[in-house]
């Protein structure tokens, strides 16, 4: 069997006193999509920030093409190519928008490399060159989010993790968002996203994982899991078919 | 006629930004009015006008007939205008249930709410009837900072909700919350309006969740007032779809 692009095996990890992540298994092949659905409070965020480095399981092994993740630093296992967006607003208010995306190619000391990325990033988030020079404060929510998606594409990651890219997004640029989301996968770029809008999200994934009370209760095709009558009753809204 | 909230002629800017230009809004006393538009558009800084968060640089702001323009955030409050704000604000190194206590304190004075050491048993009682109604009751004795995102939503919701204000104002309800528990939200809502007489203003996204609960909307786009309307009226205008829901295409869900 080939190596997984990354695969989780166990995994147990928490704050505090208390574990969220109960042993979670499953793996992502390379160049899909992923997205990881379930109710509120069940793990997802943790386990992004789990292969980001921002939390260290207790318990289990997280694998990135056959390498250990397990007890490296953010900044480490940024430069494997992994970076993710979280969920909070996370821009520097006080800098400017095109002083936040620059920031996201920090690794990169190459000026010329740093300003080619950056025109190739205004192109496909034009609010960025809009208000290239203001506050990144006075954007809306909206805008500071898909700030902070062109800030995560400055070092061309090989692996995207996306903590709710959806929300607060308008109907166009929800639209326009998971377009991105399906170019970015386009140019080779694996993603693994947690969504609350979760028919959406399924309905461009490879694969779907539902997780429950911090373990993998249902993985499989993204339309299998739109489809199962179950979950769609518990996380989705009600059922309806997807073809 | 008579609305219960109205906002005249708002404008506001920061720095060089035109926040808000000439913005109204009215949301008629028992309704549930929504408010939508681009990202960018103004609604959470007429939000934070509404409720004296932040000053305009012109116009009115009119609540039960009375002029709460300059009002500080805490009259306002008091007179009976909630909100939950689209990035939460809540105390995290409280438990759930402490969270909702402090909510409780609306009608005392600061001297009583700081001196007092207990909350009595029909609060605490009140409190857990919320968390209940919101769905997070078996959460009451977690430190409010474990949350998630989308359960912190649901604790600013009860948070609000508690202190029983007349109108309430909720900024992107349905954000990071799942689709069931959306289902569920818009179902509660529509009981407090029907049972309660309870008045909403909503700004959100999730179309399905505007479009089937609202019975107005208002449609705000660069800061300015779109258009108002039904639910049906604002589906239809062309500039509705040019502005902000793209396309003219349904989406197909």
């Amino acid at each position: 069997m080939s190596t997984p692009f990354l695969s989780f095996g166990g995994v147990i990890a928490g704050y505090g006193g208390g574990d969220v992540l109960k042993g979670v298994n499953f793996s992502v092949e390379s160049g899909g999509v992923t997205s990881i659905v379930g109710p509120n409070g069940c793990g997802k965020s943790t386990l992004l920030k789990t292969v980001s480095g921002l939390l260290k399981p207790r318990l289990g092994s997280i694998t990135f093409k056959g390498e250990s993740l397990v007890g490296k630093t953010p900044k480490a296992i940024l430069q494997m190519g992994i970076v993710q967006v979280p969920q909070n607003h996370s821009l520097f208010r006080e800098m400017t928008v095109r002083q936040n995306v620059e920031l996201g190619a920090f690794l990169i000391k190459d000026k010329a490399v740093v300003a080619a990325r950056y025109e190739k990033v205004c192109e496909l988030f034009p609010v960025v060159s809009e208000r290239a020079a203001d506050r990144a404060g006075a954007l809306s929510g909206g805008q500071q989010r898909l700030v902070e998606f062109a800030r995560c594409l400055m070092l061309e990651p090989e692996l995207v993790l996306l903590d709710e890219p959806s929300m607060g997004l308008d109907p166009k640029t929800l639209r326009a968002m998971f377009a991105t989301i399906k170019t970015m996968n386009a140019e080779g770029r694996t993603v693994l996203l947690v969504e609350q809008n979760a028919r959406q999200a399924l309905k461009m994934s490879h694969k779907g994982v539902v997780l429950e009370n911090g373990v993998v209760r249902l993985s499989g095709s993204g339309i299998d899991v739109l489809n199962n009558p179950e979950i769609a009753a518990l996380y989705l809204g009600g059922s309806i078919t997807h073809k | 006629m008579s609305f219960l909230l109205e906002a005249k002629g708002i404008s506001r800017a920061f720095g060089g930004v035109q926040a808000l230009n000439d913005c109204s809004l009215h949301v008629e006393k028992g309704s549930i009015a929504g408010l939508i538009g681009p990202n960018g558009s103004g609604k959470t800084t007429l939000f934070n006008v509404i409720t004296g968060y932040v000053r305009p640089d012109q116009g009115l702001v009119n609540f039960a007939g009375e002029d709460v323009t300059n009002a500080r955030p805490d009259e306002i409050f008091s007179k009976g205008v909630g909100r939950t704000f689209q990035l939460t604000r809540i105390f995290g190194r409280m438990s759930v249930l402490e969270n909702m206590l402090v909510a409780t304190q609306r009608d005392e004075s600061w001297l009583k709410g700081l001196t007092r050491s207990m909350s009595s048993a029909s609060e605490v009682d009140a409190a857990m009837d919320m968390l209940e109604f919101v769905g997070i009751a078996k959460l009451a004795k977690l430190q409010a900072g474990s949350l998630s995102y989308g359960q912190r939503k649901l604790l600013e919701l009860a948070y609000v909700l508690i202190a029983n204000p007349e109108v309430i104002l909720l900024d992107e309800p349905a954000g990071g919350v799942n689709l069931t528990l959306i289902n569920e939200i818009a179902s509660k809502i529509r009981l407090l309006n029907k049972e309660q007489k309870k008045t909403f203003l909503i700004v959100e996204h999730n179309m399905e969740f505007v479009m089937n609960l609202c019975d107005s909307v208002t449609v705000v786009n660069q800061g300015h007032t779109l258009m108002s309307g039904t639910p049906v009226e604002v589906r239809a205008d062309k500039r509705v779809l040019d502005a902000y829901l793209g396309g003219g295409e349904e989406e197909e869900n």
